[in-house]
């Protein structure tokens, strides 16, 4: 077996050549006879599936094997099953997204022979499903690199979608036995971690950068493996935003869970010196406006962000806070529950809030630089800090008037 | 991305016309479109648009092409004003 323990059966196939380790390649496929009917009991389930291999688990989106010189590949689905929908949806949210991988390694789609194409993508799960997805009717072979299931470009940036890890994996994989052409397909925006040259000298592949979206795949080779410039370049449509918002939410978790306690606790300082009642019904207005900034940093900027007049997402984020806080100010102003001071405190807190998450956002885009990130955290961090001060001194004091 | 801009006049893009061979990986590597060939040269075409992700200045044979890459995250860099650039991460939830 590898020597890197693979946890699924898709790797097995991964080992070295079997000319090199003899002995080492996977154990023949068990053929289980026809069965017999159980004397007893209810019917006996389905037998365990000829491509099972002791401890090992088989991928449900494996369909077959093919043998290669360099062992067994594993062939995969291009159709997506309702467990692969439900673990994106699971991602997005937010949940167990550490650790949503496939085994690095090589793949197949499709009928590929030694003369098809060879794909190179990351081992987070989700791209490894889009790839596959826009595979439909092609052959090919997937190379799954160890990116410690970190999608492409974010694992390029970390140097884990990179040169070396290409190489390693050409070389683990065997697959210049696998293929009689020295060319691979890299997604571009793997260009940040990978060098071609470098792959070129290291080990004769030469490196053709593909598409910057897995969708434009079947156009790219079709086209004679070239890209038209709408190809080479990244978008950040409003779906494509949106669906990062929960993301953004799930990940204040914890912090959110400390700021509104912090808040419960100051809300509950009065004229009793601290009164639980306080700590409640005040909280619950803390609370309101805490989430409102919430909802404009983490939700309303990312979906107006092209319209929102502003290039820093700290005034973006402020802009967005500002609007929330004023709708909220008018909509209790004919029954005001509360003085303007402690008003004013809590529109404060929005506007804070909501810039401070905005900026964080830039984290996750595709378009702001380092550079940028950094200027504007220099400038806005002591605004927006000195603004939740002054904010949560006003709402102590505004307990007292 | 013609709707979405971020700051001008902050990115770290170098280019060394005199060292460039016109190789144009740079133009193929750009997600944004900044750099273009003219007369087997490239050149910057929209500075502003750089997100200094490094692509270019990684795949540029001659090293024309400079570049301080980074994280473009805010608590990527929180963090680096903390503990210093070597130590700081995204954390566990991040990218």
């Amino acid at each position: 077996m590898p020597d890197s323990k693979p946890a699924c059966s898709c790797t097995s196939a991964s080992s070295a050549p079997a000319t090199q380790r003899p002995g080492m390649d996977m154990l023949p496929i068990y053929r289980p006879p026809a069965q017999a009917e159980p004397c007893c009991g209810p019917p006996a389930g389905p037998p365990s599936d000829p491509f099972e291999q002791p401890g090992y688990t088989l991928c449900p989106f494996v369909r077959d094997f093919i043998p290669t010189p360099s062992g067994n590949v594993p062939l995969i689905q291009t159709a997506l099953a309702f467990r692969d929908r439900l673990g994106t949806i699971g991602v997005r949210l937010g949940l167990g997204r550490s650790n949503y991988k496939v085994a690095p390694g090589l793949y197949a789609v499709g009928h590929p022979d030694d003369s098809a194409e060879v794909l190179v993508t990351a081992n987070y799960k989700l791209s490894f499903d889009h790839l596959r997805q826009s595979l439909q009717d092609i052959d090919a072979w997937l190379l799954v690199l160890d990116t410690r299931g970190i999608n492409v470009w974010c694992a390029a940036g970390k140097g884990t979608f990179g040169t070396e890890e290409l190489v390693r994996r050409i070389r683990h994989t065997g697959l210049s036995q696998v293929v009689s052409h020295r060319r691979l397909i890299l997604p571009q925006l793997g260009a940040t971690g990978v060098s071609a040259l470098k792959v070129k000298k290291a080990c004769g592949f030469e490196v053709v950068w593909g598409p910057v979206r897995a969708t434009d795949l079947k156009r790219f080779l079709f086209a004679g493996r070239s890209c038209d410039a709408s190809m080479r370049r990244v978008t950040f449509t409003l779906v494509e935003r949106l669906v990062l918002v929960p993301v953004e939410i799930t990940l204040l978790g914890k912090h959110l869970i400390g700021a509104l306690l912090l808040i419960a606790v100051l809300s509950g300082i009065g004229p009793h010196v601290f009164s639980l009642a306080a700590a409640w019904q005040r909280g619950i207005w803390a609370t309101a406006a805490v989430v409102a900034g919430i909802a404009a940093g983490c939700l309303l900027v990312p979906a107006l962000l092209p319209w929102l007049p502003a290039r820093s997402f700290a005034l973006k984020g402020l802009l967005a806070g500002s609007a929330v806080a004023a709708v909220l100010t008018i909509g209790q102003w004919k029954a005001p529950m509360l003085t303007a001071g402690a008003m004013l405190s809590l529109g404060m807190m929005t506007v804070a809030v909501s810039s401070f998450l905005a900026m964080n956002f830039t984290g996750s885009t595709p378009f702001t630089s380092p550079s940028g990130v950094e200027k504007e955290m220099r400038r806005y961090i002591p605004l927006q800090a000195g603004a939740i001060f002054v904010a949560l001194v006003l709402w102590i004091a505004s307990a007292f008037f | 991305m013609k709707t979405l801009r971020y700051l001008d006049n902050v990115v770290t893009l170098t280019l060394n016309a005199q060292k460039c061979i016109g190789c144009g990986a740079c133009t193929q590597v750009c997600p944004h479109t900044v750099l273009a060939m003219q007369s087997r040269k490239a050149y910057i075409l929209d500075m502003n648009a750089c997100m200094e992700c490094g692509a270019c200045a990684n795949n540029c044979p001659t090293e024309a092409l400079t570049v301080t890459p980074g994280v473009g995250c805010a608590s990527y860099i929180i963090q680096s004003w903390i503990v210093g650039k070597e130590k700081a991460t995204c954390g566990p939830g991040c990218c």
